[in-house]
């Protein structure tokens, strides 16, 4: 009794409440943190593709997949189990996809020739070689010689990719200025037949390029083509496959343990650094990750100064009354506002009303189609700043309250103007503030969807908002986002099996990129805590 | 209010001028103070001789630390704050209107109650008025950077440090940094609002020791509640009581000899 006494006197039972409270947090961030790892990480390791005998309605069936997924559940009194297998060749069977019952199942076989194929469509294929053609000549049925043509038209691709994207979108972007150049003389009145002809020599020379370039391009898709390969599939047909449409081929059930290990870090690194393919649903996420990154300095390069500069006339300047409180209850609040309202308003006042005004001024030509009256990254950039711009207000009012003023003493006894004051002693010693409330907003603004869903995210961008066409940095162009992505792929895909993996990693490269943005930051903070130690002592 | 200013010029009467023989820095007239309502300084009549010291005592609250602040409009910074009356520096009325209050600011140093460095190394500490002032040449900078630290008596002890962060320093050392800092930009008044309060006796006697030999080129003027150090430091000291400059002679009269019952009795230690 007299422990229990004790017990309750001495507070104990707030600290143990207190520390289940932290414990249940931590277990559960960690936990979802895991989860996510997990089943990401997982996605990318070569799983074995399983040969089953399944009887059906009283015959026998061979499907060949890997496991995707395993189910218990009860119907009808029943307990069933089932495997959920990944079968692929979408071109054959119309689905990736299928629920096989365990009890279905008769024999289980894992065949070590079994090739997986991975394609530029339909997905991968799963099955045997039957023959391979190399240059128009039948070569030995080897994966080694599959793996060669793959290498080749690989090699062609990327020849063929950077001539289109690169060469080819070099010289559309010029004979569009070109127009916009006509156009915009014409507006101007200035359209004489000089001008004319010099644009149309500039034209024609365009159009000379781009059919020289288209030139290279046909006799890059013949060599493509001439390789192709025959594979058994395991009900018995035979698929053929030109070169042209394989990505890779490897033979899960034959390799060695640094085999798949060599075979991850390929799929992570092509997960990362490739472009994405066949609705998102494969090949990488690069440019969502670009985007966001891009997106998020650009926001930070707004936020910033703009947020310090108000926390500066508002703390420093500003008289201390009924009105500047108002101010300041009413930016506290804005933090509160839903961002999907900021969205609406990034909408309607940056991409119509100021976006439409600096194409009206500035952009006459390119009418009708907009330019920068448009959702794209610079609006979805000062979105995402007004969304934090409260944050580091706040944070930078509050750093500037805690410079203990014997220090602005001690600078105005020495003959400093208030500005000197500020500007040499008070602004270095609140940085790290400055530097809590940008990490605090980049936090905040990597993983905010719904505003920018409004103002100029969207699911594939034909192009990075960054190229080798002056002036490299195109504010205007619409940009991809990975959480914008985890949400297209996760929800707006046809192919939802497939697509699942890839939600999850995604989800972990944003929590990823959000830490390692915010470890930079927190980084830079620390330093300039450290040089502008507090002077309480 | 009324038997408070025939006090005072009664008080004046009294005075057959201690400063007969000094030149003066500082000339207070009917200085009146007041923090909203309230009245804190009650028409100070006083004059500072150039390059002695001058203390300030009396119990706290009594207004020394005020008094010490207009001279460098330091009580500017308080928004309630007003005062009437004048202050002149070199026939130059302090508070009159247009004066750049800047300017005044460089030629009035002051040092501070907690020593306050600024979070930069000892060398930046030191060098900040001077680049204030638009003085960036390296050169210069060290030259008067050396000079300044060895007027505080602290250039043996940082020489090897000068880029090392100040607020590695003790608190002696930080306080004399600050006396640095403000003669590196050649005043021609010093201020010390109670400078060693914070401080250890070690470093209150080196404290002491340093006003000693700044006095030759300074004026300078000290607030203190510490009679013994005020008695040990200054040449004239001035006894303040509740916004009223109660008196004001030569310290030895002061301590030994004091013309008003007030001034004795907290000299004695019957109150403060």
């Amino acid at each position: 009794m007299s422990t229990n006494k004790n017990f309750f006197q001495g507070g104990q039972h707030w600290v143990w409440l207190n520390a289940g409270a932290i414990s249940i947090s931590i277990i559960m961030v960690v936990g979802l943190l895991l989860l996510i790892a997990v089943r990401a990480l997982s996605h990318f390791w070569p799983a074995e593709v399983n040969t089953f005998t399944v009887s059906q309605e009283g015959s026998n069936q061979l499907v060949m997949g890997e496991i995707h997924n395993h189910e218990e559940d009860i119907q009808d009194g029943v307990e069933r189990e089932q495997y959920l297998i990944k079968t692929g060749n979408r071109d054959q069977y119309g689905i990736d996809f299928r629920w096989l019952d365990l009890k279905d199942i008769q024999e289980t076989k894992v065949d070590e020739n079994v090739i997986v194929l991975e394609r530029h469509e339909w997905g991968n294929l799963y099955g045997f070689i039957k023959s391979v053609t190399m240059d128009g000549k039948s070569v030995d049925p080897t994966a080694e010689n599959l793996e060669a043509i793959i290498e080749r038209a690989n090699d062609l691709h990327h020849q063929i990719r950077e001539i289109e994207s690169d060469d080819i979108g070099s010289i559309n972007y010029d004979i569009e200025e070109l127009r916009l150049e006509q156009r915009r003389l014409e507006l101007d009145d200035e359209l004489t037949d000089e001008a004319l002809a010099e644009l149309d020599a500039q034209r024609a020379d365009l159009n000379q390029q781009f059919l020289d370039y288209q030139a290279d391009l046909q006799k890059l898709y013949a060599a493509i083509k001439r390789d192709s390969a025959e594979f058994e599939l395991v009900g018995g047909q035979t698929k053929s496959v030109n070169a042209q449409m394989m990505v890779r081929s490897f033979q899960p059930n034959a390799m060695g343990f640094f085999a798949k290990i060599g075979h991850y870090f390929s799929k992570i690194g092509e997960f990362v650094f490739d472009e994405p393919r066949e609705a998102n649903t494969e090949g990488g996420v690069f440019p969502a990750i670009f985007g966001t990154v891009l997106m998020v300095l650009l926001m930070s390069i707004v936020v910033t100064p703009m947020g310090v500069i108000a926390a500066v006339y508002m703390r420093e300047y500003a008289k201390q009354g009924p009105l500047t409180r108002t101010i300041r209850i009413a930016v506290n609040n804005l933090a509160g506002v839903p961002s999907i309202v900021y969205g609406v308003f990034g909408l309607g006042f940056f991409v119509y009303f100021m976006g439409g005004t600096i194409d009206d001024l500035f952009y006459p030509e390119v009418k009708p189609s907009p330019m920068f009256g448009t959702p794209g990254l610079i609006w979805a950039s000062l979105t995402l700043a007004l969304l934090t711009l409260p944050v580091v207000i706040v944070s930078t009012e509050e750093g500037l309250a805690r410079i203990p003023s014997a220090i602005r003493e001690g600078s105005l006894a020495l003959g400093a103007t208030k500005f000197e004051t500020l500007w040499k002693t008070v602004l270095p010693m609140a940085s790290p503030a400055m530097m809590t409330g940008l990490i605090l907003a980049v936090a905040r603004a990597a993983g905010e969807v719904a505003p920018l869903m409004l103002v100029g995210v969207v699911k594939l961008a034909p192009t990075l908002p960054l190229d080798g066409n002056a002036p490299f940095l195109h504010l205007e162009r619409k940009f991809m986002h990975l959480g914008f992505h985890i949400y297209d792929v996760g929800f707006q895909s046809p192919n939802v099996e497939a697509a699942r993996p890839l939600v999850y990693a995604t989800a972990l490269l944003l929590v990823l990129i959000i830490i390692l943005l915010n470890i930079a930051a927190i980084k830079i903070r620390n330093n300039l805590r450290e040089k502008y130690k507090s002077l309480e002592q | 209010m009324v038997s408070k200013m025939t006090e005072v010029t009664e008080k004046n009467a009294k005075q057959n001028d201690p400063l007969a023989n000094e030149k003066i820095a500082i000339e207070v007239e009917k200085l009146n103070l007041f923090y909203g309502d309230k009245q804190a300084l009650y028409d100070i009549d006083l004059k500072i001789p150039e390059k002695k010291v001058t203390a300030f005592i009396g119990p706290s609250g009594c207004g020394k630390s005020t008094l010490l602040r207009c001279f460098n409009r330091m009580n500017d910074l308080v928004d309630i704050a007003k005062i009437n009356g004048e202050i002149r520096m070199g026939g130059e009325n302090i508070y009159k209107p247009g004066l750049d209050v800047a300017e005044l600011r460089r030629n009035v140093g002051m040092v501070f109650q907690k020593p306050n460095p600024f979070p930069k190394s000892i060398y930046e500490n030191v060098a900040y008025g001077l680049r204030l002032q638009g003085i960036n040449k390296k050169r210069t900078l060290d030259e008067v950077v050396e000079w300044a630290l060895k007027g505080a008596a602290l250039w043996d002890e940082v020489k090897d440090r000068l880029h090392d962060n100040a607020l590695g320093m003790s608190g002696g050392q930080q306080q004399r940094l600050c006396i640095a800092r403000a003669i590196a930009v050649q005043p021609e008044v010093l201020l010390l609002d109670e400078p060693a309060s914070a401080l250890d006796p070690i470093s209150t006697l080196k404290i002491e020791e340093l006003i000693h030999d700044l006095k030759k080129d300074y004026t300078i003027v000290i607030v203190t509640h510490n009679m013994q150090q005020a008695a040990r430091v200054s040449d004239y000291t001035a006894f303040m009581y509740i916004g009223d400059l109660i008196e004001f002679d030569n310290t030895d009269k002061i301590f030994t000899n004091p013309t008003q019952k007030k001034t004795e009795d907290y000299i004695t230690g019957r109150y403060g």
